[in-house]
This record gives C-alpha cells, structure tokens and sequence, in this order.
C-alpha cells in the first residue's frame, strides 16, 4: 500500500530523513517510534505528501502523493498530534469532511457518539473553543468515519483521558482489519495491544523494524 | 467519469469559498472593517455632505467622491492586513496541515480561498456605496450612475490588485509577523514612497517625463487615485502632475478601461504566482 524507496528530506543543513526505504502493507499495524526529531512526522508528513524529497520517493497505492493528492488522500485518514485551532463550526468541520470526502455525516455522528462526545449540544461551538480531549474526539471520530484504507494517527491519546482511551483502542481494533495503521508514538505500552509491527526511528533512520 | 470529477471540484471550490467566507464574517476584524466603511457613508450623510457643493462636486457626487479619496488610502491596507495571513497563519498554527490532509487539491483550495476572501473584502465597500445611493434617492438627490458604476467597477479592481498581492505574499512567508511587516512596507510604498521618489526625479529633470509618468502608472493607487478624482474634476484643482500627463495621453474612456483593467491583471497576475510558489514548496 504505501511504499518509500531511499527518501531523503533535508531542511536546510539537517537531515531530517536520511536514504529511509520501508514498506506497509494491508494489515499492518505499526507503532512509529523515535525521540524528538527521529523524523516520525517528516515521515508521515511525506506520505500525505506535504514535502517535496530531496530524493527518492513516496507512492500510496502505486500514486505519488504530491502529483496525485486527491487519489492519494481519498484513501488516508489523518489525525494529528495537537488539534489545530480551526475556526470553523463542529458544523462546518464536518461539511467540510462529508464534501470533500464523501463521508457520510451519520457516520461521524456515530463514531462521535461512541467515544462520548456529545456533538449535538456543541454543533454550532467553534472548533477551537472545545476542550483539548473534545476536539481529539472529533478528529478521531472522522478518520474512522471517513473508511479510508490507510489511517495515520500521530499521538491520537496525547490529550484522552484513560477512559476516551479506551473506547479509542476498541474503536481501532473493530476497524483495523484489512487497512494499515500507523500509530506515532513514544510510549509503545500505550499502542501495545494495537499493533503487529514496530519501527523504531532515529536521525532521519530506521534503525528497527520488527514485526510482534 | 470526467464530467463528474468536474463536479466535484468546483463543488470543492464553493466549500473552501463559503466555509472561509462564514469564518471571515465571523472575525472581529470583519465587522471593525465594515463598520468602517458603513460608518464613513453615515458621517458623510451626518455632516451634511450631500448639501455642499465643493470644487464643482455636489449632492452625492461630492459624498462618493469623499468616500472613494478614503477608501483609496485605507481599503489597501485592510485588504493586506487581514489577508495576508490567510495562508501563512494557516500554516504557522498547523491548520493546513489538517485540512489539507482531505482529497482537495491544491487549487482549489488556493482559489476557493481567494473567491471567499475576495468577496469578504469586497462586500462592505460595495453595500456602503449602495446605502449611499439608497439614502441619497430617499432624500431628494439625484444619483449619479455613471460615477456608481466607475467606482464600483474601481473598488473591485482595487480589491483584486491587493487580494493578489497579499495572497502572493501569504505563499512565500513562514511566519505571520513577517506577512504583516511586508504588507505595511508595500502599502506605505505604494501610498507615497513612489510618489515622493518620483516627484524628486522629475525636479531634477534627469529623465523624460513620460518615463516618470509611465512608472507611475504602475502603481495600481495611482492608477486608482487618477481615475477616481481627476476624471470628474472640472476645475482640475485636484489634478496632479501625473494625472494631467495621463489625461493628456490618453483618451477618457481609454484610461477608464486600463483604470480598471489594470488593477484587475496585475492581482491575478500576483494571485498566479501566488499560486504556483504555493504549489512548489513544502505545504506545512
């Protein structure tokens, strides 16, 4: 499904991913572990196709995610590591998500529903006005309503409490199978149950990668 | 297959100009930046400018004519300002790096952003002409279409010649302080810097006027500043140097075109480029 052959990205001088080649496949489900600047986010980012490689390459599904972004990304669900301070409604957000993406907006209303968050009274609040763990929810509710294939999520528990975080793990394990699961994470004990693969990263390199 | 792929991205297109357009409305600066204008056209009718009759301008022509010599000076800058970061704040706090983590292409997020902030910006100062008019029937003055229409067809010019330069801006700069210091710099350049340079260069008498003239006419505010006034000024008292040589040149309706034309290629010029430094460099 996705495939990076020698991908190297540089910022400037630093070298944020160095000749990286690695593979997922359907059915993978992979916790992406490094310290702080490892190059997980450079890594993830160039699979949504946000930096252009120095060299090498990326391809989802045999396209490449910059020349083909929409194909691409009609099959990627993203949540990221901070919710962004997005100004639209709940509302809009999900118009946004149902139009561009084809969701249905049931979906999200009943994902949303079984990680407790309750949209129905905020439908109308701005996005950014939520509370850390609300929007985290939202945004989790959304990559599994929009049934992509390949789902990304970068540190999805950070703002969850134990609770959230266990309705987050049945959630993923009832709508993992048949798709690849990227988890970005520093505390493997968290994702543990979830995945059957894990890279370690380390300046710009994978220096593990062992299947569990 | 194709038609529907079509469908779909102008449907993309109208999402991103409506959802940015709701969210414009919403901004504080929104309403600072039309109370502004909707307030201009109220003191104007407060202090009686209707009534008076100044270098030949009278009733109404004289009240539009106050309010497009404002809106010459203060529509560039808040277009800059408020604009300007669109992009560039977007990106600073991580925002693009979610929505553009959703099927939408590149262009039609650019441009579905440019049609929603373009009719943010353009709306109020159009509405304040039309209170103006509508105030101005209600009370007994006759309404001067032909100088409505020359200033609205200016105002949207205007609006696209700043529009793209600030999208343009919005593309290249990392961060939004940068953004803003940039726009403040091209707005006092545009406003004055080009002039004084100008005049000097013509005192000093080094170079044809018809050069300085030409340079001149570069400057979209200039182009904007001579359309606006100088055309309905009989006196010429108002005229300067530029506007008489741009006059002298050029025939009325000739000048009314490239006023508005002007302006209306060099934003999509600016918005293109925009458009393509944001296509080829890191989205986030």
């Amino acid at each position: 499904m996705i495939k990076i052959n020698n991908l190297t990205k540089k910022f400037g001088s630093h070298v944020s991913l160095d000749n990286v080649t690695c593979e997922f496949s359907k059915n993978d489900s992979v916790a992406l572990m490094g310290a702080n600047g490892a190059g997980k986010t450079t890594l993830i980012r160039s699979i949504l196709g946000y930096y252009h490689p120095d060299s090498g390459n990326v391809l989802v599904n045999g396209f490449c995610p910059i020349k083909e972004r929409v194909k691409v990304l009609q099959d990627i669900s993203f949540v990221p590591q901070l919710p962004p301070p997005i100004k639209l409604s709940i509302d809009e957000l999900m118009s946004y998500v149902v139009v561009s993406s084809d969701v249905d907006k049931e979906l999200i209303l009943h994902y949303a529903n079984e990680m407790k968050l309750n949209i129905k009274d905020n439908i109308n609040k701005s996005f950014f006005k939520l509370s850390g763990g609300m929007k985290q929810k939202l945004l989790i509710a959304i990559s599994l309503a929009k049934k992509s294939d390949i789902i990304i999520f970068d540190e999805p528990t950070a703002n969850l409490d134990p609770d959230a975080r266990d309705d987050f793990y049945r959630l993923v394990k009832l709508n993992s199978s048949e798709k690849t699961t990227l988890f970005v994470t520093h505390r493997l004990e968290e994702v543990k149950e979830l995945v059957n693969r894990q890279i370690y990263m380390d300046l710009g390199k994978v220096v593990s990668d062992e299947r569990v | 297959m194709r038609a529907n792929k079509s469908d779909f991205g102008i449907k993309n297109l109208y999402l991103i100009a409506y959802l940015d357009l709701k969210e414009s409305i919403r901004a504080k600066w929104f309403l600072v930046y039309s109370l502004v204008f909707g307030g201009l056209i109220a003191l104007f009718f407060i202090a009686g400018v209707t009534e008076s009759q100044v270098m030949g301008f009278s009733g109404l022509s004289r009240l539009l004519l106050m309010y497009i010599q404002i809106t010459i000076i203060i529509l560039p800058i808040f277009i800059l300002i408020t604009t300007v970061r669109s992009i560039s704040g977007d990106r600073d706090n991580n925002i693009l790096e979610y929505m553009l983590s959703f099927p939408i292409s590149l262009k039609q997020y650019y441009w579905g952003k440019i049609i929603g902030r373009f009719i943010t910006v353009y709306l109020p100062v159009f509405f304040a002409m039309i209170i103006a008019v509508i105030f101005g029937a209600i009370k007994g003055a006759d309404i001067p279409w032909s100088i409505f229409f020359l200033y609205t067809g200016l105002l949207f010019a205007l609006s696209s010649a700043f529009l793209g330069i600030a999208f343009f801006i919005s593309s290249f700069v990392k961060s939004s302080e940068v953004a803003l210091g940039i726009a403040f710099f091209i707005w006092i350049f545009l406003l004055s810097f080009i002039d004084i340079a100008l005049i000097s260069l013509m005192m000093q008498g080094r170079f044809p006027s018809s050069l300085i003239i030409s340079i001149a006419m570069m400057n979209p505010m200039e182009v904007f500043r001579v359309a606006a006034i100088s055309l309905f000024d009989p006196e010429l008292t108002v005229m300067g140097p530029v506007a008489f040589y741009i006059l002298d040149a050029m025939n009325r309706a000739l000048f009314i075109i490239f006023s508005i034309g002007y302006p209306l290629v060099l934003g999509l010029i600016f918005a293109t480029f925009g458009f393509v430094i944001f296509k080829k460099k890191d989205l986030v």
